[in-house]
């Protein structure tokens, strides 16, 4: 069972982000403890990715982030992997043109001392790491645009975990793979959470959650519906919050 | 590498056999391109296009667009273009004019022909076309007006800022040892000319025996000793090919009596001297060979090219890729600049419409190249080459008399005529 006695990983609390004058996400407070796994669940358009990318640095929103109980600023990409957030988008965002191992250190490049960047070295480590996550990976020289969607998936994976992530953030992960590597992404989880690493898990599939969330947050119209203990609910609790909007038990009482 | 079953059969070896040499197989069909074209002017023009003395002006005349195409390319390859190259050498080059004419000699008591007034000429131009550069960037970048829009506004303003400061006279004659740049007024003498060869080719074996012995270190398959071997001699014999041509362009003797005459000497009898690398063409090599460690092994250069093939990608990677566009087109503005001290160098004046169409030029020559306008994609060698197709064209039909609307009608034609090959060849292969 994951302790949730300590100091959360994250909180962030409050966030609204607007578009316009469209509040994709509206005073939402979620938190994330060290080795737990929170589903962030909804319709399309219910805000969960918006409220992850203020999270990652991708979007700016009001309201607070704290880390390990501390506040702190994240108003770019940067600033969020310098607080060892790393995040796989549902795009993958890879360069296409690119091969795997540019991309996985893409913005953090192993350099000669001269300050060069150290291809050879960077495939290596490339190399031992896709061995790890996908280990029939050959294609190390050709650009991303000639992978398939898992091998291209496995690429985007490899670039968060390789940097020693302690939250991770995946963003339907398994939607362009196949059953064996959804299993695979699995597992990986599993290995993660056991190492400490919180993960905020964005995912459509309610069975999925159930099967590799603790607790899930459900959001509806940019708002939060409510967070909940994965063991205490069933799959139906869970599509009645995302589909009503309405907590478990509340139409009882 | 190849599977076992394919190996019985002679088409897949033979393409194994240029595969294990690991050569870019578009750069080759662009060099084969070339050597037909120039075989070609040869047989049309009875052995007059491939004598020393037309390739030395064929090289001299491509630096100017070469050395901007360098830049263009990662311009384009960011996603964006620059309209204003050739409004730009022309403000570079009235600045520099101004300053070498008037300002040094005049304002500042130099005097006529100071040996320090080309130095302080050629740095105050770098400056003011690394800031104009800058500037095009910031707006680009920062301000998010389309560089298109921006670049064509450039276009119109920077060619009038060079008529304003010079009043749209024609500057010069331009500083003697500045004029040195140009081409043929500077050239390294046979002796240093091989002596550069030698280095070169010194350096290129060498980059190419330790990138092999950093990818065997790492226990990575390397390429057979034999296609090393191989490849190592092309560039030896190219490299210093090159030179024993630009060697073989002879000072005429009068020219070289004279250049005795002047020192207070007498030319001994029978003394031929060949003119070897210009100066210039020394600036093209130093541009290429410096930018092509950028591309490739510096996170600048991964950046540029992250940023053309995805540019969100790059920007959640961490990037900044707003001042990567004001770096990038700062280093455009310092090209400029060096391809302004070249063209004006190169006419010993100052003209009112130096660098006119050259932004089209050096669109094309990086486009021919290989540069593809979607982004993501190019080199800086597949630009010089570009520019030397472009050039051979050009003086190859006004050899043959080729009348001048048809040569530009063939260049057109070539221009469109060569990105149609490129969409079909990365269809074919599908990059």
């Amino acid at each position: 069972m994951v302790d949730r006695s300590g100091t959360p990983l994250v909180q962030m609390r409050d966030i609204s982000v607007a578009f316009g004058g469209v509040k994709a996400v509206d005073h939402v407070s979620v938190d994330l403890y060290p080795g737990e796994v929170v589903g962030l669940l909804g319709h399309n358009g219910a805000g969960k990715s918006t409220l992850i990318k203020v999270l990652s640095g991708a979007y700016q929103g009001t309201g607070e982030i704290l880390i390990d109980g501390k506040p702190v600023e994240i108003t770019n990409p940067r600033d969020a992997r310098a607080n060892n957030i790393e995040t796989i988008y549902q795009t993958l965002a890879l360069a296409d043109n690119l091969d795997a191992t540019s991309n996985l250190f893409l913005g953090r490049e192993l350099v000669t001392p001269m300050g060069l960047v150290d291809d050879a070295a960077m495939e290596a480590e490339c190399r031992k790491i896709m061995g790890q996550l996908n280990p029939n990976f050959q294609k190390f020289h050709e650009p991303v645009s000639a992978l398939s969607g898992g091998q291209r998936q496995s690429v985007a994976i490899a670039r968060a975990v390789y940097f020693n992530a302690r939250i991770l953030i995946m963003d339907e992960p398994t939607a362009a793979l196949g059953p064996h590597e959804t299993q695979m992404v699995a597992e990986l989880i599993q290995q993660l959470k056991a190492q400490g690493i919180g993960i905020f898990l964005i995912d459509h599939d309610v069975h999925s959650v159930m099967e590799l969330c603790d607790r899930a947050s459900v959001m509806k119209n940019g708002q939060l519906v409510g967070t909940v203990n994965i063991p205490d609910v069933t799959d139906d609790d869970l599509l009645s919050m995302i589909i009503l909007g309405k907590m478990p038990g509340a139409s009882a009482a | 590498m190849a599977h076992p079953t394919s190996q019985g059969l002679p088409a897949q070896a033979s393409r194994n056999w240029l595969q294990k040499l690991e050569l870019d197989m578009r750069l080759l069909g662009m060099i084969g391109a070339f050597v037909l074209l120039c075989i070609g002017f040869d047989l049309f023009t009875d052995g007059r296009f491939l004598t020393p003395r037309n390739i030395f002006n064929l090289t001299i005349q491509t630096v100017s667009v070469a050395i901007m195409a360098c830049g263009m390319v990662f311009v384009i390859v960011t996603r964006h273009i620059d309209l204003s190259v050739g409004a730009l050498l022309a403000t570079c080059s009235a600045i520099m004019a101004m300053t070498q004419t008037q300002i040094l000699p005049y304002m500042l008591d130099f005097g006529l022909n100071h040996p320090a007034t080309w130095i302080i000429t050629i740095l105050v131009g770098l400056l003011a076309g690394t800031i104009i550069g800058a500037f095009q960037g910031l707006l680009i970048g920062y301000l998010t007006i389309p560089a298109f829009i921006v670049t064509l506004g450039g276009f119109l303003v920077w060619r009038n800022v060079a008529w304003y400061l010079t009043g749209g006279q024609t500057i010069g004659p331009l500083d003697e040892n500045f004029r040195r740049l140009g081409g043929i007024n500077g050239t390294l003498g046979e002796t240093w000319s091989w002596v550069l060869g030698v280095v070169l080719t010194i350096a290129a074996l060498w980059v190419l025996w330790t990138s092999r012995q950093a990818r065997a270190r790492h226990g990575f398959v390397v390429k057979p000793l034999w296609a090393q071997g191989v490849l190592s001699a092309i560039f030896a014999a190219a490299i210093l090919g090159f030179v024993a041509i630009l060697n073989a362009y002879e000072i005429p003797s009068r020219r070289l009596e004279r250049m005795f005459e002047a020192r207070g000497e007498v030319m001994p009898e029978g003394l031929t001297m060949g003119y070897g690398v210009p100066f210039s063409v020394l600036i093209l090599i130093a541009v290429a060979i410096v930018l092509t460690v950028v591309a490739r092994r510096t996170r600048f250069g991964r950046y540029i090219f992250a940023t053309g093939g995805n540019p969100d990608a790059a920007e959640l990677s961490g990037i900044n890729t707003r001042k990567l566009t004001v770096k990038v087109f700062a280093l455009m503005g310092f090209l400029c600049t060096l391809s302004a001290v070249v063209a004006s160098a190169r006419l010993a004046n100052h003209s009112n419409d130096i660098g006119t169409l050259d932004e089209l030029r050096v669109i094309a020559a990086a486009v021919i190249g290989g540069t593809a306008l979607s982004g993501g994609l190019g080199t800086i060698y597949g630009a010089v080459l570009g520019a030397l197709i472009m050039q051979a064209l050009q003086s190859g039909m006004a050899m043959v008399g080729v009348d001048a609307p048809f040569q530009n009608i063939v260049v057109g034609a070539v221009l469109v005529l060569a990105v149609l090959i490129d969409i079909l060849y990365r269809k074919k292969v599908g990059a």
